[in-house]
């Protein structure tokens, strides 16, 4: 288990009351939740409970109709100007990767701190090898996306991510579109991430890596938190029935 | 075959049996598969002999290279008579563009090459150099083919003409009609109303318009659009009229190429930080336009061709001095020759646009390499 040395009690995000709506579809239903800095959150759920709505909701890939969501003191309205400071601030991983094929992988990584952040084109560089370095695949730096594996690919993207220099990272089903045999590469990955005192937002199917790293973890059904615990009580005993059969389902095959 | 016993996990890679690869194998898949197939190659290589047999015989062996009239190439020799394009190749490619300055399109043209250079080519040495020159040779073909600058003599558009019209027309409308057709096709899918509603309304505006009315509005009505005391000459206003016609094809090409491009690649620019006009020149526009390569390239070559419609306001195109040279009673009744030089033109050009197209596309697919 991977100990948190530096969490503080601030709160770097909070969710207050927020309701969300597809047209006359309610997917959120009330959520508050607050994560405080350093701290590592993953969010299970079966398919269609909003997990994936909900973080999308924090950088605000989606958009939120009711409550409030504040990130870094910041709290997230239509202006584009808060918006901005808060996407460079959180970083996000995607499912499907979401490289940019056209780019190198170098390319990939620094062209969102060049232009920006508005880092010099030799600093951007230096910190992506460095990046890249540190999730194991400098040498695949001048390579194009579509040369790599599907697990490189998604290494690429956290080191893309992380090249913001972001304060918070939202993981959506990082894992989900990879073969089994790469799954673990991405995993480790994260794990290290985790050592390093980033606070994580996870969505993910992978139990294993809630119980290795989360400080707690969060089930979600139908839009709405049923029931939010530390890993060790998440699973070994569960207080909800939705949250009981969810876990029998995952685990027991 | 092989007796051969392998332990499991060290069966080594055996090459293909042969005459299934290489030369033979293909000659083997491709021509002589089953019997019918046999049949169908010796056919077509019988009938592609005779076919070329006759026609390199009247376009070279008996063909006659020079002579004064029709009468006589005839009474030379029974193929084509090209005296027709050889007595006239001076018209057929610069018009009636005087004699004495006719160094003045050479140089243009030559340069021009150079000038688009680097455009074409992004790996060229040098590229920043050679860029500023392609920023400056509109200017400097301006001034040197039109004249009225730095003692240099004023050519009036009416004595422009053949291959050298076709190429002013046609390059100077492909050049201006990609930018406004990039914009179009941005401002069609842009969240302002009101750009979203003025890009629709021009594109379906010159989309639903033969190109031969505007050149007609082009020719006659422009004119009074214009604030008073202006007075674009016609060939301005049909390069306009061009530049138009074309950008709104293009929009709809490039758009077609936007709309490929998967969601998540937005999600993750905004997920970076980056603005609606980083997404569009990093993101969106490279990886549109690669896929709107083919089609880009079709209304380019569309546009070229097209070019040729000019003849109906009195312009004279190549077709136009053509039709010159067979009014003419010496040469009356060689269509065949005359336009089957203006055709092996446009073609030479539209296949060179067409093969550097297939160069890009190559060059630029980034999935396998």
């Amino acid at each position: 288990m991977v100990k948190n040395k530096n969490k503080l009690s601030k709160p770097v995000i909070e969710i207050k009351e927020m309701h969300k709506w597809f047209g006359t579809f309610h997917v959120l239903k009330n959520i508050s939740l607050g994560v405080n800095q350093g701290e590592r959150i993953v969010i299970c759920g079966p398919s269609g409970s909003g997990k994936s709505t909900l973080i999308r909701c924090i950088n605000r890939l989606e958009v939120h109709q009711k409550g409030d969501i504040i990130v870094n003191d910041v709290k997230l309205t239509g202006d584009l100007k808060n918006l901005e400071s808060i996407r460079s601030d959180v970083g996000m991983v995607f499912q499907s990767f979401n490289l940019f094929p056209h780019l190198t992988v170098l390319e990939n990584c620094t062209l969102a701190p060049i232009w920006v952040k508005g880092l010099p084109k030799k600093e951007a560089n230096e910190l992506a090898m460095e990046l890249l370095t540190r999730v194991k695949i400098p040498e695949q730096a001048l390579k194009f996306p579509g040369q790599l594996s599907g697990g490189q690919q998604q290494r690429v993207a956290i080191a893309r991510s992380l090249c913001m220099q972001p304060k918070i990272m939202l993981f959506d089903e990082p894992t989900s579109a990879l073969d089994p045999e790469m799954i673990k590469e991405v995993l480790d990955t994260m794990i290290e991430l985790a050592e390093t005192g980033m606070t994580m937002l996870v969505v993910t199917h992978e139990m294993g890596f809630a119980k290795k790293v989360a400080d707690s973890v969060i089930f979600m059904d139908e839009g709405e938190i049923i029931e939010q615990s530390d890993p060790k009580n998440f699973f070994n005993n569960p207080k909800n029935d939705r949250t009981k059969l969810f876990l029998s389902q995952i685990l027991n095959h | 075959m092989s007796t051969e016993m392998y332990k499991p996990g060290s069966y080594p890679n055996l090459p293909p049996p042969p005459g299934t690869v290489g030369f033979y194998g293909w000659i083997r898949n491709n021509l002589f598969s089953s019997i019918s197939n046999t049949l169908l190659t010796i056919v077509s290589v019988v009938l592609v002999y005779y076919l070329i047999d006759g026609i390199i015989g009247w376009f070279f062996f008996d063909a006659v290279f020079d002579a004064d009239s029709k009468i006589e190439c005839r009474k030379i020799n029974d193929g084509a008579c090209w005296a027709v394009i050889t007595r006239r190749v001076g018209q057929f490619v610069y018009g009636f563009y005087p004699e004495a300055e006719r160094w003045r399109i050479d140089i243009s043209f030559l340069t021009m090459f150079i000038a688009f250079a680097p455009l074409l080519y992004p790996d060229l040495p040098k590229r920043k150099w050679l860029l500023w020159f392609s920023g400056i040779f509109p200017f400097f073909a301006f001034i040197l083919i039109n004249g009225g600058f730095f003692g240099l003599a004023k050519i009036e558009y009416s004595l422009f003409g053949g291959f050298m019209l076709t190429v002013i027309l046609g390059v100077t409308g492909i050049v201006c009609s990609l930018p406004i057709g990039i914009l179009l096709a941005l401002g069609r899918q842009s969240k302002l109303t009101v750009v979203r509603t003025l890009s629709i309304c021009f594109i379906e505006f010159m989309r639903g318009v033969p190109l031969i009315t505007l050149l007609f509005v082009a020719s006659s009505m422009l004119n009074y659009f214009m604030p008073p005391g202006t007075n674009f000459s016609i060939l301005v206003r049909v390069i306009i009229m061009f530049t138009f016609f074309s950008a709104a094809y293009i929009a709809e090409v490039i758009r077609g190429g936007i709309q490929a491009i998967p969601k998540g690649q937005y999600e993750a620019a905004d997920a970076l930080g980056m603005n609606y006009w980083q997404t569009t020149r990093f993101i969106t526009l490279p990886q549109a336009l690669k896929i709107s390569i083919p089609g880009i390239m079709n209304t380019f070559i569309g546009l070229y061709k097209d070019t040729t419609l000019v003849v109906v306001i009195g312009l004279l195109d190549p077709l136009g001095i053509g039709r010159a040279a067979l009014a003419d009673t010496k040469w009356n009744g060689l269509s065949t020759e005359t336009y089957l030089f203006v055709a092996l033109f446009f073609f030479v050009s539209c296949f060179a646009m067409s093969r550097y197209s297939l160069w890009l596309e190559n060059k630029l697919n980034t999935d396998h390499k």
